[in-house]
């Protein structure tokens, strides 16, 4: 089995009950796992339930075993692995401050046209620019916006879905034990 | 998949108190009846003063009052491992809490099923560092399987049978209730189990038929089997056990044990290894070093159990049946994992075995060379006539309760090796020892918990001088409850592992190892009002034994063995199965850098 480690980012359905998302980052931190993004909100009133996004590092069996002990904790219901699915869609949402005049302001208008991010606040000092799109897009993004007066940075983490009909954590009976 | 037996799953009785209103203190005493618990260990204080209450009012409900709210979960735990039953202990909130996160984490690790209910200060000074206040949910996160703080009443009774249901089923473990004051007084109506709500999760898992076949092939086709089995046949109950034998007899492989595991084979059975790992037999070791097929069941690779990793039984094929999913290649990557109760897969895999079409495996040379491990003696010893050994007082222990109806439980450390070595189990559930947690003070209230569940049984802890003093209080929880447990402690005056790893790591520098001040245990034992006997020479052993056994009440014994003796064979830290030492061969306990910053 290789060593290599990679990025995994992993969708979990879980109960929306007090104290879930301390069981779930408490389960990472405890066991030394590393967490480069989280998004969790409740994604369904009606069942209770609310859907945590993790994106994690790890060789194959870390990530095996990051999944095994998520999926023993009692809230939760689902766990799915999504990182490189073709059927499934990544996406993240990033606020970006640029405080420029001149030139840079203008550069930074352009940029943002090519990124497809939008003005949502203006001052003659000042822009914030909303942007959504894959992990390595905002990246990308950002970068060229550095040196164009970037002066803060806001990013919700990975946000994750499938494409079709299909759905990651779709209540599955047999697959879980408590 | 759910590993409780038929004797596990407790009827619920009818629910005549289905719809009735009542206080929350009377539904944690209605929810505990229900589940079929009689007797619970605990001790009171402010915010559980209300479900104290209803004990008081309530006839059926045996509560056992400790002296320390670390002996009501040591207690609930011996409770369980002896009887199979979910152990309960209720305990008050802040400081109480608190005392009972050993046995939390005690229990997590050797999956033992409990349910813990503390009380907390009443929801609307939660929050506001009120007197007594912790953050019980907050502290037992990581050390139970699951926690609940109730703050509504209507949640009260579903919230305890779906404790119930999470500590036995699946891995067994514990749990903890968090009950504020106020929601103990509210009046709310009673939910019975049958009717309460369950959570989505509760599904089981049947055995994968596949895996079973890619199993039996291996099995059939091997020439160096073993079978390495561990504390998951215990919880699985005596039907694991029964087909286990069964299977063992059938293969005529042979079968090593955890710590956690002995008993579900018998150690008088004609395949019998001993017990493998750090302490364990010369024979079980370098078989499993050299085995071609291992089946673990039950048993998770502990680092205890495995030496150096790396070379780890290197050139089997490793079978691994475990009811959960995440001990599959967490530290050795197996070929066949089989996820699933160990009853259901030993069952799977006997009638698999019987319905094969391959010619019974040639083990003979295996076996031959299995024997010449075994005239190695691994656990011969230096006698002597002056001084008792300690591993003698064991033998001659284990010769005196023959024949009776013995529970062994033990603290940590050397004493607890050689009774692993030398007191030999031939049934389940007769052993409760702390193995993953390796916690001291554990015997002593392990002990009455399993007095409790076992009224007319010998109930033996055997001890260490520094271990017991950590609980020591429990004895007069074992007076005022008449409990007659025995407490043989294995007195050399050191924390003898402490001290035996400091002679082999750390260069004879005997730092804070030595107890310089002791008690006179056979005073003590007067002053707590139960007998103390002490030994002190090899001929007088088996008399002051004897009238141990025969004591109604509970005995102190103080046994007063060699001072300076290791507990071998040994594998050192970062070395190899095929790596041990042995007592006559101590010079090779050399140990490397890498060794000495393992644990």
């Amino acid at each position: 089995m290789p060593n290599t480690i990679e990025s995994r980012t992993l969708a979990i359905l879980v109960d929306n009950e007090p104290g879930v998302l301390a069981r779930v980052v408490g389960m990472f931190s405890a066991r030394g796992y590393n967490i480069e993004s989280l998004t969790v909100a409740e994604t369904d009133v009606g069942a209770h339930t609310s859907r945590i996004t993790v994106v994690t590092r790890g060789d194959p069996q870390t990530i095996e075993q990051i999944k095994a002990q998520l999926d023993r904790i009692v809230s939760v219901r689902r766990v799915a692995d999504v990182t490189r699915d073709p059927n499934g869609v990544l996406r993240e949402l990033a606020l970006v401050k640029v405080v420029a005049s001149g030139q840079d302001r203008i550069e930074s208008l352009r940029v943002s046209e090519i990124f497809r991010a939008k003005v949502i606040d203006t001052t003659l000092e000042s822009f914030i620019f909303e942007i959504t799109g894959a992990s390595d897009k905002i990246d990308a993004y950002v970068e060229l916006m550095r040196p164009l007066g970037l002066t803060e940075l806001s990013r919700t983490g990975v946000l994750s879905i499938h494409r079709g009909r299909e759905t990651d954590l779709a209540p599955q009976g047999a697959a879980h034990v408590v | 998949m759910s590993t409780a037996t038929p004797a596990q799953i407790e009827t619920p009785k009818p629910a005549a108190q289905a719809g009735v209103e009542m206080t929350g203190a009377e539904m944690v005493i209605q929810a505990l009846r229900d589940q079929g618990v009689d007797t619970l260990f605990g001790y009171p204080g402010g915010a559980v003063l209300p479900i104290y209450d209803a004990i008081f009012q309530s006839e059926d409900m045996r509560h056992i009052l400790v002296r320390h709210e670390q002996g009501a979960g040591h207690a609930a735990e011996g409770y369980a491992r002896s009887t199979g039953k979910v152990g309960v202990a209720l305990v008050t909130s802040g400081p109480g809490a608190t005392n009972m996160v050993t046995p939390l984490a005690d229990a997590l690790l050797d999956s033992i099923p409990m349910v813990v209910i503390t009380g907390q200060v009443p929801t609307h000074l939660i929050g506001t560092d009120a007197f007594q206040e912790c953050d019980t949910v907050g502290i037992t996160r990581s050390c139970t399987k699951h926690n609940w703080l109730v703050s509504r009443i209507e949640d009260l009774a579903a919230i305890l049978h779906e404790a119930f249901h999470v500590a036995r089923s699946g891995r067994p473990g514990p749990v903890v209730v968090d009950i504020p004051k106020d929601v103990q007084f509210a009046r709310g109506v009673y939910v019975p189990p049958q009717d309460a709500p369950a959570r989505s999760k509760r599904v089981t898992r049947a055995v994968d038929e596949t895996r079973i076949a890619e199993a039996i092939e291996l099995m059939a086709n091997a020439r160096r089997p073993i079978f390495y089995t561990g504390g998951g046949v215990i919880n699985a109950g005596s039907a694991a056990s029964d087909a286990l034998r069964a299977l063992v007899a059938e293969t005529n492989f042979p079968i090593t044990s955890t710590l956690m595991g002995l008993g579900a084979y018998p150690a008088s059975g004609p395949n019998w290894l001993g017990m493998l790992g750090m302490h364990g037999a010369y024979e079980a070791n370098h078989a499993m070093h050299n085995c071609d097929v291992m089946i673990c069941i039950g048993a998770r690779f502990d680092d205890r159990v495995t030496g150096r990793l790396d070379a780890f039984s290197p050139n089997s094929a490793k079978i691994h049946i475990d009811i959960d999913p995440s001990s599959i290649n967490k530290n050795v990557r197996v070929d066949v994992p089989i996820i699933a109760g160990a009853t259901e897969a030993i069952e799977a895999l006997l009638s698999a075995w019987r319905a094969r079409n391959a010619p019974t495996p040639k083990i003979d040379l295996w076996w031959k060379r299995i024997e010449e491990w075994r005239a190695r003696k691994c656990f011969a010893y230096a006698a002597s006539d002056d001084i008792i050994k300690p591993q003698y007082a064991i033998e001659r222990l284990f010769a005196a309760t023959r024949g009776q109806d013995v529970y062994i439980t033990t603290e940590v450390g050397q004493h607890q090796m050689w009774a692993a070595q030398y007191f030999h189990f031939d049934e389940p559930k007769r052993w409760m020892t702390s193995g993953g947690l390796g916690t001291m003070g554990y015997g002593l209230p392990a002990a009455l918990g399993v007095q409790a569940a076992h009224p007319g049984s010998l109930v033996i802890d055997i001890a260490g001088e520094a271990s017991v003093q950590m609980t020591m209080q429990e004895m007069s929880t074992a007076v005022q409850h008449n409990l007659p447990i025995k407490v043989f402690i294995l007195n050399n005056e050191w924390m003898g592992m402490v001290r035996q790893w400091q002679q082999l790591l750390h260069g004879e520098r005997y730092s804070h190892s030595y107890s310089a001040a002791l008690p006179d245990f056979v005073k003590m034992a007067e002053a707590f009002g139960c007998t103390g006997i002490r030994a002190d020479r090899p001929d007088e052993l088996d008399a002051k034994i004897k009238q141990m056994i025969e004591t109604p009440g509970p005995v102190l014994f103080d046994c007063r063995v060699a001072r300076e003796e290791n507990c071998f064979p040994m594998i050192p830290s970062g070395k190899a199965h095929n790596e041990m030492i042995l007592a006559d061969d101590v010079t090779h306990a050399r140990i490397d850098d890498a060794g000495k910053k393992l644990v």
